[in-house]
Protein backbone atom coordinates (compact mmCIF):
# COMPACT_ATOMS: atom_id res chain seq x y z
CA UNK A 1 0.00 0.00 0.00
CA UNK A 2 1.95 3.02 -1.07
CA UNK A 3 0.65 6.63 -0.85
CA UNK A 4 -1.12 7.35 -4.20
CA UNK A 5 -0.49 10.79 -5.27
CA UNK A 6 -2.77 12.57 -7.25
CA UNK A 7 -1.77 15.20 -9.37
CA UNK A 8 -4.30 17.94 -9.89
CA UNK A 9 -3.70 20.14 -12.54
CA UNK A 10 -4.74 23.55 -12.47
CA UNK A 11 -3.58 26.30 -14.61
CA UNK A 12 -2.20 29.67 -13.23
CA UNK A 13 -5.65 31.44 -14.55
CA UNK A 14 -7.72 28.44 -11.99
CA UNK A 15 -5.31 28.88 -9.40
CA UNK A 16 -6.16 32.91 -8.78
CA UNK A 17 -9.66 31.27 -8.14
CA UNK A 18 -11.21 34.74 -9.70
CA UNK A 19 -12.88 32.47 -12.69
CA UNK A 20 -14.52 30.24 -9.95
CA UNK A 21 -15.47 33.00 -7.77
CA UNK A 22 -17.18 34.78 -10.43
CA UNK A 23 -18.71 31.50 -11.29
CA UNK A 24 -20.01 31.63 -8.04
CA UNK A 25 -21.28 35.05 -7.68
CA UNK A 26 -23.25 34.58 -11.14
CA UNK A 27 -25.02 31.69 -9.36
CA UNK A 28 -25.93 33.60 -6.11
CA UNK A 29 -26.73 36.61 -8.49
CA UNK A 30 -29.10 34.46 -10.73
CA UNK A 31 -31.05 33.34 -7.50
CA UNK A 32 -31.33 37.10 -6.09
CA UNK A 33 -32.67 38.64 -9.06
CA UNK A 34 -35.06 35.72 -10.27
CA UNK A 35 -36.34 35.94 -6.81
CA UNK A 36 -36.48 39.81 -6.75
CA UNK A 37 -38.57 39.38 -10.04
CA UNK A 38 -41.04 37.26 -8.97
CA UNK A 39 -41.83 38.99 -5.60
CA UNK A 40 -42.08 42.14 -7.44
CA UNK A 41 -44.64 40.36 -9.74
CA UNK A 42 -46.16 39.02 -6.92
CA UNK A 43 -46.58 42.72 -5.36
CA UNK A 44 -48.19 43.97 -8.69
CA UNK A 45 -50.46 41.03 -8.35
CA UNK A 46 -49.18 38.85 -11.49
CA UNK A 47 -47.20 35.09 -11.45
CA UNK A 48 -48.87 33.79 -8.30
CA UNK A 49 -48.08 30.87 -9.56
CA UNK A 50 -44.15 31.00 -8.94
CA UNK A 51 -42.87 30.92 -5.68
CA UNK A 52 -40.00 33.27 -4.55
CA UNK A 53 -38.71 30.98 -1.69
CA UNK A 54 -39.19 27.54 -0.16
CA UNK A 55 -40.69 29.31 2.50
CA UNK A 56 -43.83 28.82 4.69
CA UNK A 57 -45.44 31.98 6.56
CA UNK A 58 -46.53 29.38 8.93
CA UNK A 59 -49.19 30.79 11.35
CA UNK A 60 -51.16 31.86 8.00
CA UNK A 61 -49.57 29.38 5.27
CA UNK A 62 -49.58 25.72 6.01
CA UNK A 63 -47.78 23.02 4.48
CA UNK A 64 -50.00 20.23 3.19
CA UNK A 65 -50.21 17.67 5.93
CA UNK A 66 -49.98 13.64 4.57
CA UNK A 67 -53.30 11.59 4.85
CA UNK A 68 -51.10 9.24 7.04
CA UNK A 69 -49.57 12.02 9.14
CA UNK A 70 -50.13 10.97 12.68
CA UNK A 71 -51.53 14.37 14.76
CA UNK A 72 -53.98 15.00 17.54
CA UNK A 73 -56.78 12.20 18.61
CA UNK A 74 -60.09 11.72 18.14
CA UNK A 75 -62.48 9.69 19.61
CA UNK A 76 -65.16 8.80 16.53
CA UNK A 77 -69.00 9.42 17.64
CA UNK A 78 -72.00 6.62 17.29
CA UNK A 79 -74.89 7.15 15.03
CA UNK A 80 -76.29 9.22 17.91
CA UNK A 81 -73.45 10.97 18.95
CA UNK A 82 -72.41 8.90 21.77
CA UNK A 83 -68.76 7.64 21.70
CA UNK A 84 -68.13 4.37 20.06
CA UNK A 85 -65.62 3.82 22.42
CA UNK A 86 -66.45 0.29 24.40
CA UNK A 87 -63.55 0.54 27.35
CA UNK A 88 -62.11 -2.86 26.21
CA UNK A 89 -58.60 -1.09 27.41
CA UNK A 90 -56.59 -2.43 24.66
CA UNK A 91 -55.34 1.22 23.89
CA UNK A 92 -54.26 1.36 27.35
CA UNK A 93 -52.82 -1.76 27.34
CA UNK A 94 -50.97 -1.52 24.13
CA UNK A 95 -49.91 2.34 25.16
CA UNK A 96 -46.37 2.27 25.40
CA UNK A 97 -46.27 5.51 26.85
CA UNK A 98 -48.92 4.70 29.34
CA UNK A 99 -50.82 7.98 28.54
CA UNK A 100 -54.44 6.72 28.14
CA UNK A 101 -56.36 6.44 31.38
CA UNK A 102 -59.85 4.67 30.99
CA UNK A 103 -62.70 4.16 34.07
CA UNK A 104 -65.28 1.85 32.20
CA UNK A 105 -68.83 1.98 33.09
CA UNK A 106 -72.14 -0.27 32.18
CA UNK A 107 -73.51 0.48 29.08
CA UNK A 108 -78.15 0.36 28.92
CA UNK A 109 -77.39 -1.62 25.49
CA UNK A 110 -76.62 -5.26 26.55
CA UNK A 111 -74.85 -5.61 23.03
CA UNK A 112 -72.58 -2.82 23.87
CA UNK A 113 -71.88 -3.68 27.54
CA UNK A 114 -69.36 -1.30 28.27
CA UNK A 115 -68.78 2.47 27.31
CA UNK A 116 -65.52 5.44 29.18
CA UNK A 117 -66.96 6.94 31.91
CA UNK A 118 -63.84 8.34 31.79
CA UNK A 119 -61.11 8.51 28.89
CA UNK A 120 -58.24 10.67 29.37
CA UNK A 121 -54.98 10.68 27.16
CA UNK A 122 -52.21 13.13 28.66
CA UNK A 123 -50.41 14.30 25.55
CA UNK A 124 -47.31 15.55 27.51
CA UNK A 125 -46.44 11.98 27.61
CA UNK A 126 -47.44 10.45 24.50
CA UNK A 127 -45.20 10.02 21.55
CA UNK A 128 -47.64 9.86 18.84
CA UNK A 129 -46.75 6.31 17.99
CA UNK A 130 -50.23 5.21 16.48
CA UNK A 131 -50.64 2.00 18.67
CA UNK A 132 -53.99 3.06 20.16
CA UNK A 133 -55.26 3.70 16.20
CA UNK A 134 -54.14 0.06 15.44
CA UNK A 135 -55.24 -1.84 18.66
CA UNK A 136 -58.76 -0.03 18.72
CA UNK A 137 -61.32 -2.61 17.87
CA UNK A 138 -64.06 -0.29 16.94
CA UNK A 139 -62.22 2.29 15.00
CA UNK A 140 -62.97 4.74 17.92
CA UNK A 141 -59.74 6.13 18.38
CA UNK A 142 -58.30 7.92 15.59
CA UNK A 143 -55.50 10.22 15.04
CA UNK A 144 -56.12 12.38 11.87
CA UNK A 145 -57.59 15.92 12.95
CA UNK A 146 -54.73 17.59 11.34
CA UNK A 147 -53.95 19.42 14.63
CA UNK A 148 -50.27 20.10 15.39
CA UNK A 149 -50.90 22.78 17.97
CA UNK A 150 -51.82 21.80 21.38
CA UNK A 151 -49.56 23.06 23.57
CA UNK A 152 -50.20 24.30 27.26
CA UNK A 153 -48.68 26.45 30.20
CA UNK A 154 -49.55 23.81 32.98
CA UNK A 155 -49.08 20.20 32.80
CA UNK A 156 -53.10 19.74 33.72
CA UNK A 157 -53.72 21.39 30.24
CA UNK A 158 -52.12 18.92 28.05
CA UNK A 159 -54.38 16.33 29.63
CA UNK A 160 -57.41 15.66 27.24
CA UNK A 161 -60.74 14.24 28.89
CA UNK A 162 -63.55 12.32 26.99
CA UNK A 163 -65.70 15.53 26.39
CA UNK A 164 -62.33 17.17 24.56
CA UNK A 165 -61.43 14.29 22.77
CA UNK A 166 -65.00 13.08 21.78
CA UNK A 167 -65.54 17.19 20.64
CA UNK A 168 -62.99 17.45 17.79
CA UNK A 169 -65.34 14.74 16.01
CA UNK A 170 -68.21 15.95 14.19
CA UNK A 171 -71.77 15.60 15.48
CA UNK A 172 -73.92 14.87 12.58
CA UNK A 173 -71.12 12.15 10.84
CA UNK A 174 -73.61 9.50 9.80
CA UNK A 175 -70.90 6.73 9.52
CA UNK A 176 -67.14 7.03 10.55
CA UNK A 177 -65.61 4.07 10.06
CA UNK A 178 -65.55 4.38 6.10
CA UNK A 179 -63.96 7.60 4.72
CA UNK A 180 -60.82 9.84 5.60
CA UNK A 181 -62.97 12.36 7.88
CA UNK A 182 -64.21 15.57 6.86
CA UNK A 183 -61.94 16.97 9.34
CA UNK A 184 -58.66 16.55 7.66
CA UNK A 185 -60.10 17.47 4.84
CA UNK A 186 -61.57 20.85 5.94
CA UNK A 187 -58.31 21.59 7.83
CA UNK A 188 -56.45 21.49 4.32
CA UNK A 189 -59.14 22.95 2.27
CA UNK A 190 -58.28 26.27 4.89
CA UNK A 191 -54.83 26.87 3.64
CA UNK A 192 -54.18 30.36 2.88
CA UNK A 193 -52.67 30.93 -0.85
CA UNK A 194 -49.17 31.30 -0.56
CA UNK A 195 -47.18 34.44 -0.28
CA UNK A 196 -49.34 36.89 1.09
CA UNK A 197 -46.85 39.06 2.93
CA UNK A 198 -43.38 39.37 2.36
CA UNK B 1 -21.81 81.66 5.08
CA UNK B 2 -18.68 79.23 5.30
CA UNK B 3 -19.42 77.97 8.61
CA UNK B 4 -23.21 76.99 7.16
CA UNK B 5 -22.17 75.37 3.84
CA UNK B 6 -19.90 73.52 5.74
CA UNK B 7 -22.53 72.48 8.08
CA UNK B 8 -24.76 71.53 5.52
CA UNK B 9 -22.40 69.54 3.74
CA UNK B 10 -21.58 67.52 6.80
CA UNK B 11 -24.65 66.90 8.35
CA UNK B 12 -26.04 66.16 4.26
CA UNK B 13 -23.28 63.66 4.53
CA UNK B 14 -24.43 62.27 7.76
CA UNK B 15 -27.50 61.79 6.87
CA UNK B 16 -26.84 59.94 3.90
CA UNK B 17 -24.05 57.51 5.56
CA UNK B 18 -26.85 56.82 7.90
CA UNK B 19 -29.40 56.04 5.97
CA UNK B 20 -27.28 53.81 3.86
CA UNK B 21 -26.36 52.03 7.05
CA UNK B 22 -30.47 51.59 8.00
CA UNK B 23 -30.98 50.41 4.37
CA UNK B 24 -27.68 47.67 4.48
CA UNK B 25 -28.78 46.35 7.78
CA UNK B 26 -32.04 45.79 6.19
CA UNK B 27 -30.97 45.01 3.09
CA UNK B 28 -28.23 42.23 4.36
CA UNK B 29 -31.23 40.41 5.16
CA UNK B 30 -33.47 40.29 2.03
CA UNK B 31 -30.89 40.48 -0.06
CA UNK B 32 -29.50 37.22 1.80
CA UNK B 33 -32.69 35.76 2.10
CA UNK B 34 -33.81 36.22 -1.66
CA UNK B 35 -30.20 34.66 -2.42
CA UNK B 36 -30.87 31.33 -1.01
CA UNK B 37 -34.46 31.09 -2.17
CA UNK B 38 -35.77 32.11 1.35
CA UNK B 39 -38.19 35.13 2.24
CA UNK B 40 -36.40 36.96 5.20
CA UNK B 41 -37.44 38.56 8.15
CA UNK B 42 -40.75 40.12 7.88
CA UNK B 43 -42.48 39.91 10.87
CA UNK B 44 -42.07 43.52 12.50
CA UNK B 45 -45.07 45.65 11.77
CA UNK B 46 -46.38 49.00 12.80
CA UNK B 47 -50.50 48.75 12.88
CA UNK B 48 -50.42 45.98 10.93
CA UNK B 49 -48.17 47.08 8.07
CA UNK B 50 -45.25 45.14 7.39
CA UNK B 51 -43.75 47.01 4.43
CA UNK B 52 -41.20 44.27 3.35
CA UNK B 53 -39.31 44.01 6.79
CA UNK B 54 -38.17 47.71 6.57
CA UNK B 55 -39.43 47.83 10.64
CA UNK B 56 -36.65 45.58 11.25
CA UNK B 57 -34.10 47.46 12.12
CA UNK B 58 -36.19 50.13 14.25
CA UNK B 59 -36.98 47.00 15.96
CA UNK B 60 -33.72 46.10 16.14
CA UNK B 61 -32.49 49.71 17.27
CA UNK B 62 -35.20 49.69 19.83
CA UNK B 63 -34.11 46.48 21.25
CA UNK B 64 -30.05 47.39 21.31
CA UNK B 65 -31.07 50.54 23.69
CA UNK B 66 -33.30 48.79 25.86
CA UNK B 67 -30.50 45.77 26.48
CA UNK B 68 -28.95 45.93 29.68
CA UNK B 69 -25.24 47.24 29.25
CA UNK B 70 -22.76 45.48 30.54
CA UNK B 71 -19.22 46.08 31.56
CA UNK B 72 -17.26 42.71 32.45
CA UNK B 73 -16.36 43.37 36.53
CA UNK B 74 -12.41 43.11 36.19
CA UNK B 75 -12.33 44.85 32.59
CA UNK B 76 -11.04 48.72 32.15
CA UNK B 77 -14.34 50.38 32.19
CA UNK B 78 -13.22 53.55 30.73
CA UNK B 79 -11.19 51.84 27.54
CA UNK B 80 -14.34 49.18 27.55
CA UNK B 81 -16.86 52.44 26.69
CA UNK B 82 -14.22 53.92 24.55
CA UNK B 83 -13.38 51.44 21.95
CA UNK B 84 -17.38 51.29 20.48
CA UNK B 85 -17.09 54.58 20.21
CA UNK B 86 -13.63 55.09 18.75
CA UNK B 87 -15.11 52.46 15.90
CA UNK B 88 -17.85 54.74 15.47
CA UNK B 89 -16.17 57.77 15.04
CA UNK B 90 -13.27 56.95 12.82
CA UNK B 91 -15.56 55.34 10.63
CA UNK B 92 -17.80 58.39 10.12
CA UNK B 93 -14.93 60.50 10.01
CA UNK B 94 -13.59 59.44 6.84
CA UNK B 95 -16.14 60.22 4.64
CA UNK B 96 -14.91 64.08 5.28
CA UNK B 97 -12.65 63.88 2.08
CA UNK B 98 -15.03 61.84 -0.45
CA UNK B 99 -16.31 63.62 -2.99
CA UNK B 100 -20.31 63.41 -3.81
CA UNK B 101 -20.43 65.47 -6.17
CA UNK B 102 -18.62 68.34 -8.73
CA UNK B 103 -18.04 71.49 -8.42
CA UNK B 104 -20.61 73.89 -9.01
CA UNK B 105 -21.27 77.89 -9.11
CA UNK B 106 -24.28 79.04 -6.49
CA UNK B 107 -24.55 82.71 -7.27
CA UNK B 108 -20.95 84.06 -6.52
CA UNK B 109 -20.18 81.17 -4.56
CA UNK B 110 -17.93 77.91 -6.21
CA UNK B 111 -19.07 74.90 -4.13
CA UNK B 112 -17.25 71.60 -4.01
CA UNK B 113 -19.41 68.96 -2.90
CA UNK B 114 -16.42 67.61 -0.67
CA UNK B 115 -16.77 68.24 3.50
CA UNK B 116 -12.91 68.75 3.44
CA UNK B 117 -10.50 69.53 0.16
CA UNK B 118 -7.44 68.33 1.41
CA UNK B 119 -4.55 67.94 -0.44
CA UNK B 120 -3.40 64.59 1.26
CA UNK B 121 -7.15 63.16 0.36
CA UNK B 122 -6.81 59.59 0.13
CA UNK B 123 -3.53 59.60 2.86
CA UNK B 124 -6.29 60.82 5.32
CA UNK B 125 -8.66 58.16 4.86
CA UNK B 126 -5.78 55.81 5.38
CA UNK B 127 -4.84 57.60 7.90
CA UNK B 128 -7.82 57.32 10.12
CA UNK B 129 -8.51 53.69 9.15
CA UNK B 130 -5.07 52.90 10.98
CA UNK B 131 -6.74 54.77 13.94
CA UNK B 132 -9.82 52.70 13.56
CA UNK B 133 -7.84 49.83 14.56
CA UNK B 134 -7.20 51.22 17.89
CA UNK B 135 -10.78 50.64 18.89
CA UNK B 136 -10.88 47.14 17.45
CA UNK B 137 -7.35 46.04 19.85
CA UNK B 138 -8.80 48.20 22.83
CA UNK B 139 -12.49 46.43 22.98
CA UNK B 140 -10.39 43.22 22.90
CA UNK B 141 -8.01 44.06 25.80
CA UNK B 142 -10.43 46.55 27.67
CA UNK B 143 -12.83 43.56 28.40
CA UNK B 144 -10.56 41.09 30.16
CA UNK B 145 -11.42 38.13 28.11
CA UNK B 146 -8.61 35.65 26.28
CA UNK B 147 -11.09 35.29 23.48
CA UNK B 148 -11.98 38.71 23.14
CA UNK B 149 -8.40 39.68 23.37
CA UNK B 150 -7.54 37.26 20.41
CA UNK B 151 -9.99 38.51 18.78
CA UNK B 152 -8.76 42.02 19.09
CA UNK B 153 -5.03 40.32 18.09
CA UNK B 154 -6.80 38.56 14.84
CA UNK B 155 -8.29 42.23 14.49
CA UNK B 156 -5.36 44.44 14.19
CA UNK B 157 -2.62 41.94 12.45
CA UNK B 158 -5.32 41.61 9.32
CA UNK B 159 -6.31 45.08 9.40
CA UNK B 160 -2.26 46.24 8.92
CA UNK B 161 -1.28 43.39 6.54
CA UNK B 162 -3.74 44.96 4.07
CA UNK B 163 -3.92 48.02 4.58
CA UNK B 164 -0.40 48.09 3.05
CA UNK B 165 -1.70 45.99 0.41
CA UNK B 166 -4.67 48.49 -0.27
CA UNK B 167 -1.93 51.21 0.04
CA UNK B 168 0.36 49.92 -2.55
CA UNK B 169 -2.62 49.35 -5.06
CA UNK B 170 -3.86 52.52 -5.32
CA UNK B 171 -0.01 54.25 -5.75
CA UNK B 172 -0.48 53.35 -9.82
CA UNK B 173 -3.39 55.25 -10.29
CA UNK B 174 -1.99 58.35 -8.59
CA UNK B 175 0.63 57.83 -10.42
CA UNK B 176 -1.65 58.20 -13.43
CA UNK B 177 -3.69 60.76 -12.73
CA UNK B 178 -1.16 62.64 -10.78
CA UNK B 179 -2.69 63.82 -7.14
CA UNK B 180 -3.48 62.25 -3.95
CA UNK B 181 -6.53 65.01 -4.05
CA UNK B 182 -10.05 62.86 -4.13
CA UNK B 183 -11.77 65.46 -5.85
CA UNK B 184 -9.25 66.28 -8.50
CA UNK B 185 -9.15 62.34 -9.45
CA UNK B 186 -12.52 62.35 -10.00
CA UNK B 187 -12.26 65.10 -12.23
CA UNK B 188 -9.25 63.42 -13.74
CA UNK B 189 -11.59 60.85 -14.72
CA UNK B 190 -14.16 62.97 -16.41
CA UNK B 191 -10.79 62.93 -19.38
CA UNK B 192 -11.41 60.56 -22.22
CA UNK B 193 -9.05 57.81 -22.86
CA UNK B 194 -8.49 57.80 -26.99
CA UNK B 195 -11.14 60.71 -27.44
CA UNK B 196 -13.87 57.70 -26.58
CA UNK B 197 -13.53 55.72 -23.28
CA UNK B 198 -14.19 57.32 -20.18
CA UNK B 199 -10.89 57.27 -18.09
CA UNK B 200 -12.52 55.58 -15.21
CA UNK B 201 -10.05 54.06 -12.46
CA UNK B 202 -11.00 50.40 -13.44
CA UNK B 203 -10.09 50.62 -17.34
CA UNK B 204 -6.58 52.28 -16.57
CA UNK B 205 -5.88 50.03 -13.36
CA UNK B 206 -7.97 46.08 -13.50
CA UNK B 207 -5.42 44.56 -11.72
CA UNK B 208 -5.60 47.53 -9.10
CA UNK B 209 -9.09 47.34 -8.95
CA UNK B 210 -9.42 43.74 -8.44
CA UNK B 211 -6.74 44.09 -5.98
CA UNK B 212 -8.29 47.14 -4.07
CA UNK B 213 -11.52 45.39 -3.80
CA UNK B 214 -10.57 42.53 -1.83
CA UNK B 215 -8.47 44.35 0.08
CA UNK B 216 -11.04 46.58 1.14
CA UNK B 217 -13.35 43.51 2.02
CA UNK B 218 -10.41 42.19 4.11
CA UNK B 219 -10.40 45.98 5.87
CA UNK B 220 -14.03 45.99 6.48
CA UNK B 221 -14.13 42.10 8.16
CA UNK B 222 -16.44 40.91 5.76
CA UNK B 223 -17.08 37.43 5.03
CA UNK B 224 -14.72 35.89 3.44
CA UNK B 225 -12.22 37.88 5.76
CA UNK B 226 -14.08 38.21 8.89
CA UNK B 227 -12.15 35.95 10.84
CA UNK B 228 -11.48 39.01 13.67
CA UNK B 229 -15.79 38.23 14.12
CA UNK B 230 -16.76 34.77 12.95
CA UNK B 231 -19.23 35.74 15.32
CA UNK B 232 -21.21 31.96 14.52
CA UNK B 233 -18.19 30.22 16.37
CA UNK B 234 -14.81 31.94 17.12
CA UNK B 235 -16.10 35.01 18.25
CA UNK B 236 -13.98 38.15 18.04
CA UNK B 237 -13.30 40.83 20.05
CA UNK B 238 -16.83 42.50 20.95
CA UNK B 239 -17.59 39.08 22.74
CA UNK B 240 -18.09 41.31 25.86
CA UNK B 241 -20.27 44.03 24.60
CA UNK B 242 -24.39 44.11 25.02
CA UNK B 243 -26.98 46.68 23.78
CA UNK B 244 -25.98 49.59 21.94
CA UNK B 245 -22.36 49.50 22.32
CA UNK B 246 -22.25 46.17 20.57
CA UNK B 247 -24.69 47.72 18.36
CA UNK B 248 -22.09 50.69 17.68
CA UNK B 249 -19.52 47.95 16.82
CA UNK B 250 -22.30 46.72 14.29
CA UNK B 251 -23.16 49.94 12.74
CA UNK B 252 -18.85 50.67 12.60
CA UNK B 253 -18.86 47.89 10.38
CA UNK B 254 -22.00 49.00 8.28
CA UNK B 255 -20.18 52.47 7.38
CA UNK B 256 -17.45 50.28 6.72
CA UNK B 257 -19.07 48.72 4.25
CA UNK B 258 -20.09 51.93 2.73
CA UNK B 259 -16.84 53.83 3.38
CA UNK B 260 -14.98 50.65 1.04
CA UNK B 261 -17.94 50.73 -1.36
CA UNK B 262 -17.37 54.66 -1.58
CA UNK B 263 -13.85 54.34 -2.05
CA UNK B 264 -14.24 52.45 -4.94
CA UNK B 265 -16.16 54.39 -6.36
CA UNK B 266 -14.32 57.23 -5.66
CA UNK B 267 -11.34 56.10 -7.02
CA UNK B 268 -11.82 53.63 -9.77
CA UNK B 269 -15.45 54.44 -10.99
CA UNK B 270 -15.28 57.66 -11.55
CA UNK B 271 -17.24 58.85 -8.29
CA UNK B 272 -20.09 61.00 -8.88
CA UNK B 273 -18.52 61.01 -12.71
CA UNK B 274 -21.52 60.51 -15.30
CA UNK B 275 -20.18 58.95 -18.66
CA UNK B 276 -19.86 62.01 -21.09
CA UNK B 277 -21.25 64.68 -18.94
CA UNK B 278 -19.94 67.68 -18.39
CA UNK B 279 -20.74 70.50 -16.38
CA UNK B 280 -23.00 72.29 -19.81
CA UNK B 281 -24.73 68.39 -20.44
CA UNK B 282 -23.89 65.26 -22.25
CA UNK B 283 -20.94 65.60 -24.92
CA UNK B 284 -20.98 62.36 -26.56
CA UNK B 285 -18.15 61.36 -28.86
CA UNK B 286 -19.46 61.01 -32.58
CA UNK B 287 -20.49 65.17 -32.01
CA UNK B 288 -23.95 65.09 -30.30
CA UNK B 289 -24.69 67.46 -27.54
CA UNK B 290 -27.83 67.43 -24.97
CA UNK B 291 -27.48 71.27 -22.70
CA UNK B 292 -28.45 70.88 -19.37
CA UNK B 293 -29.09 72.80 -16.64
CA UNK B 294 -26.58 73.09 -13.68
CA UNK B 295 -28.94 71.60 -11.40
CA UNK B 296 -29.90 68.25 -13.40
CA UNK B 297 -26.51 67.91 -13.65
CA UNK B 298 -26.05 68.14 -10.36
CA UNK B 299 -29.23 65.92 -9.56
CA UNK B 300 -27.49 63.16 -12.09
CA UNK B 301 -23.98 63.56 -10.76
CA UNK B 302 -24.80 62.52 -6.75
CA UNK B 303 -27.33 59.92 -7.69
CA UNK B 304 -24.37 58.38 -10.19
CA UNK B 305 -22.72 58.63 -7.03
CA UNK B 306 -25.02 56.96 -4.33
CA UNK B 307 -26.02 54.56 -7.22
CA UNK B 308 -22.31 53.28 -7.64
CA UNK B 309 -22.13 53.26 -3.91
CA UNK B 310 -25.22 51.19 -3.50
CA UNK B 311 -23.97 48.59 -6.00
CA UNK B 312 -20.62 48.09 -4.27
CA UNK B 313 -22.59 47.56 -1.28
CA UNK B 314 -24.90 45.28 -2.72
CA UNK B 315 -21.96 43.29 -4.56
CA UNK B 316 -20.01 42.97 -1.11
CA UNK B 317 -23.08 41.52 0.33
CA UNK B 318 -23.19 38.80 -2.69
CA UNK B 319 -19.80 37.98 -2.15
CA UNK B 320 -20.62 37.82 1.53
CA UNK B 321 -23.52 35.34 0.99
CA UNK B 322 -21.72 33.80 -1.53
CA UNK B 323 -18.30 32.60 -0.46
CA UNK B 324 -16.89 30.78 2.53
CA UNK B 325 -14.56 32.24 5.55
CA UNK B 326 -11.05 31.90 4.40
CA UNK B 327 -8.86 29.92 7.25
CA UNK B 328 -5.97 32.72 9.14
CA UNK B 329 -3.05 31.41 7.44
CA UNK B 330 -5.24 31.04 4.05
CA UNK B 331 -5.33 35.16 4.89
CA UNK B 332 -2.26 35.88 5.85
CA UNK B 333 -1.03 33.84 2.54
CA UNK B 334 -3.06 35.78 0.47
CA UNK B 335 -2.25 38.86 1.78
CA UNK B 336 1.25 38.90 2.11
CA UNK B 337 2.36 36.12 -0.49
CA UNK B 338 -0.07 36.90 -3.46
CA UNK B 339 -1.84 40.36 -2.84
CA UNK B 340 1.01 42.32 -1.78
CA UNK B 341 3.77 40.98 -4.28
CA UNK B 342 1.18 41.65 -7.46
CA UNK B 343 0.52 45.45 -6.11
CA UNK B 344 4.32 45.83 -6.42
CA UNK B 345 4.29 44.27 -9.53
CA UNK B 346 1.09 46.56 -10.56
CA UNK B 347 3.15 49.68 -9.80
CA UNK B 348 5.85 48.74 -11.91
CA UNK B 349 3.99 47.90 -14.89
CA UNK B 350 2.66 51.53 -14.03
CA UNK B 351 5.46 53.11 -14.10
CA UNK B 352 6.62 51.11 -17.22
CA UNK B 353 3.74 52.19 -19.50
CA UNK B 354 4.05 55.82 -18.42
CA UNK B 355 7.67 55.88 -19.15
CA UNK B 356 7.17 54.32 -22.24
CA UNK B 357 4.27 56.84 -23.08
CA UNK B 358 6.12 59.74 -22.11
CA UNK B 359 9.03 59.20 -24.00
CA UNK B 360 7.53 58.39 -26.97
Amino acid sequence: MGIKKIERKISLWERSYLPIIVKGLCLTAKHFFRNLLIHTLHQIGLGKHWRGGETFQYPEERRPLSSRLRTLHRLTRRKDNSPRCVACMMCESVCPARCIYIVAGEHPNPEIEKYPVRFDIDLGLCVFCGFCVEACPEDAIRMDTGILEFSSYSREGMIYDLDKLLSLSPKTESDSTIKQTAISGKIASQQIPLDKNH
Amino acid sequence: MEYFIHFTKAFLIFTVVMGYMFILSWMERKQSALMQDRIGANRASILGFRFLGLFHPIADAIKLLTKEDFIPPSGNRFLHTLAPMSALFFALISFAVIPFGGIYQFGNHTISLQILDLNVGILYVFAIMSMGVYSFVLAGWSSDNNYALLGGLRASSQMISYEITMGATIIGLFMIYGTLNLQEINLAQGQLLWGWLPMWGVLVQPLGFILFTTAAMAETKRVPFDIPEGESEIIGYFIEYSGMKFGMFYTADFIGTVLASSLITTLFFGGWQVPYLTSNGFSFPEGTIIELSQTIVMILQISSFLFKVFFFCFLMMLVRWTLPRFRWDQLMKLGWTIMLPLSIINIVITGLIILIKNSA
